[in-house]
């Protein structure tokens, strides 16, 4: 099996310069980079075989759809469920629109909505709009002052509450806490919620098994997985996802179209109108190539030991304040050094070839939620390496003194 | 960040809404009319950054004890180009400048 650590050797923009500084990126839940073969993948497409997929009979377009279609096969294998339960869509934002706007018309004023106080804003502000235009109401699984998901307490809310939703994220991204989504997901079951969560963050980190998971959905972005921008899925369990209206319609999704009325294919080709983003799935298929080819549980300890390294540096830099779960985490760490402004200190680190994260990170309510205005995030990935921490530590340091001077 | 430190902090009350720059990624307040003489202009602003309050400083200092009419000539984003400091700030800061200056201008057409 592979080496993790010679991994990053396969990602060419980090060997780039910022200034004249060698670049250290530490901002993978933003978009994580990409692999040699993920690049060439779309150059070739684009050089050797671009035609339109489920159109011509010539075989350029026959080749182009049986390609585009294998992708689908492969990332329904990587989550563990079937390839007619997974929607090609623009990214997360998208299939939690497609979902969210579907269940709206099933929802009443009876109905009860419940998220995490980590969500992103494209799992929060979707159901605010179907609260609004079904009259449900939508209720909070609360944090602790750390930005931990009080868990006995959100499993409570869903035995008490019986929302008709529960839609909450596997990791955050601000945070990086992995959330027991099995127990939230088999008690939501029990009252038969359906639930919906946000995988964006723990696709690449966490491989998540859906059919041991159990949810009804499930979300994810291509980029934050080592495939292109403009790119994202939808799973859905194929009765509950087939039962969601459509969302955009056009050419592709359709069954017959007369001028009187149409009739629509099933899913998932019915919210696929359209020509999709077949470069952005062919490139993906090879990102999930690649992904398969690392063993799981290296990954994992390799990111954990990374992790645990840049967590025990910062919490010996005097004044860090660090939020969120330090132990089950996929490798974010979001922070404050002080009173100080996160801007400054970002601004200050990007001079030294750092790039992280400084912000509300599209989490405001969870920002509000902490007493905080923002934070500095670092997000690793595999193709991190001890010295990439080692050079942003000193670089924080640095930053600091010239604060504190 | 040193400029940032000679320029003294906006006491609480003043940080009101209606003085907060829209456009910029940190806060930036600001404050300007004329002095006791009703001739010259008197800027008085605050950011809650250090980066930021440090380029306002510089802002201010273009700007402060000129008449209205002086005031209205200056292209404070035109001049930090010449000292060379826009090419130094990511767009999100120049246009946090560009906010400033333009506030300034907006503010002065009011006289």
């Amino acid at each position: 099996m592979n080496n993790i650590a010679e991994l990053r050797h396969d990602f060419p923009l980090l060997t780039r310069a910022v200034g004249d500084q060698p670049l250290i990126y530490l901002d993978s839940g933003a978009t994580s980079q990409k692999p040699q073969c993920v690049i060439d993948e779309i150059n070739d497409f684009y050089s050797k075989n671009n035609s339109n997929v489920h159109r011509g009979l010539h075989s350029l377009s026959e080749s182009a759809t049986s390609k585009y279609e294998q992708v689908r096969d492969k990332l329904a294998k990587y989550l563990a469920v079937s390839s007619q339960e997974i929607v090609w869509t623009s990214g997360a934002t998208e299939s939690l629109n497609i979902i969210a706007s579907g269940i709206t018309q099933s929802l009443s004023s009876n109905d009860i909505i419940l998220i995490s106080a980590l969500e992103h804003h494209a799992n929060i502000v979707p159901w605010q709009q179907a609260a609004q235009l079904s009259g449900a109401s939508i209720h909070i699984m609360p944090i602790d002052k750390y930005g931990v998901l009080d868990l006995p307490n959100a499993l409570d809310m869903i035995t008490r509450l019986k929302p008709a939703v529960v839609a909450c994220t596997h990791a955050s991204n601000t945070l990086g806490n992995i959330t027991d989504i099995k127990r939230i997901i088999g008690t939501a079951n029990q009252v038969n919620a359906t639930t919906v969560i946000d995988g964006t963050q723990a696709l690449m980190h966490l491989r998540p098994n859906l059919s041991e998971l159990k949810c009804d959905f499930y979300v994810g972005s291509a980029h934050k997985a080592l495939g292109p921008t403009g790119l994202g899925f939808l799973f859905g369990k194929y009765d509950k996802l087939n039962a969601l209206p459509v969302f955009k319609t056009g050419g592709e999704m359709i069954d017959t179209v007369s001028f009187s009325k149409t009739t629509y294919r099933n899913a998932p080709a019915k919210f696929e109108p359209g020509t999709p983003n077949i470069s952005g799935v062919l490139g993906f298929g090879a990102a999930l190539d690649y992904l398969n080819a690392i063993d799981i549980a290296r990954l994992k300890e390799y990111e954990q030991t990374l992790f645990k390294y840049c967590l025990s540096q910062l919490q010996e830099i005097p004044g860090i304040i660090i939020y969120g779960d330090m132990q089950y985490n996929i490798g974010t760490i979001s922070f404050n050094y002080r009173e100080e402004h996160h801007y400054d200190i970002a601004t200050l680190l990007n001079s030294y070839g750092v790039a992280l994260r400084s912000g509300h990170h599209c989490t405001q309510p969870l920002i509000s939620e902490l007493g905080i205005q923002g934070t500095l995030r670092v997000s690793l990935a595999f193709y991190n390496s001890h010295a990439d921490i080692d050079t942003f530590i000193t670089a924080l340091k640095n930053s600091i003194e010239l604060i504190e001077g | 960040m040193l400029l940032a430190k000679s320029l003294p902090s906006l006491p609480d009350c003043l940080k009101t809404d209606e003085a907060l720059i829209r456009g910029c990624e940190s806060k930036v307040w600001l404050h300007i009319d004329l002095d006791e003489s009703q001739h010259n202009l008197v800027l008085v602003g605050d950011s809650d950054t250090r980066i930021v309050k440090g380029l306002f400083a510089i802002v201010l200092s273009m700007y402060s004890g000129l008449t209205p009419a002086q005031a209205k000539e200056i292209d404070a984003y035109a001049e930090f180009e010449t000292l060379g400091l826009i090419k130094h700030l990511s767009p999100s800061r120049g246009n946090g400048v560009r906010a400033i200056v333009d506030t300034i201008q907006d503010k002065l057409s009011q006289w």
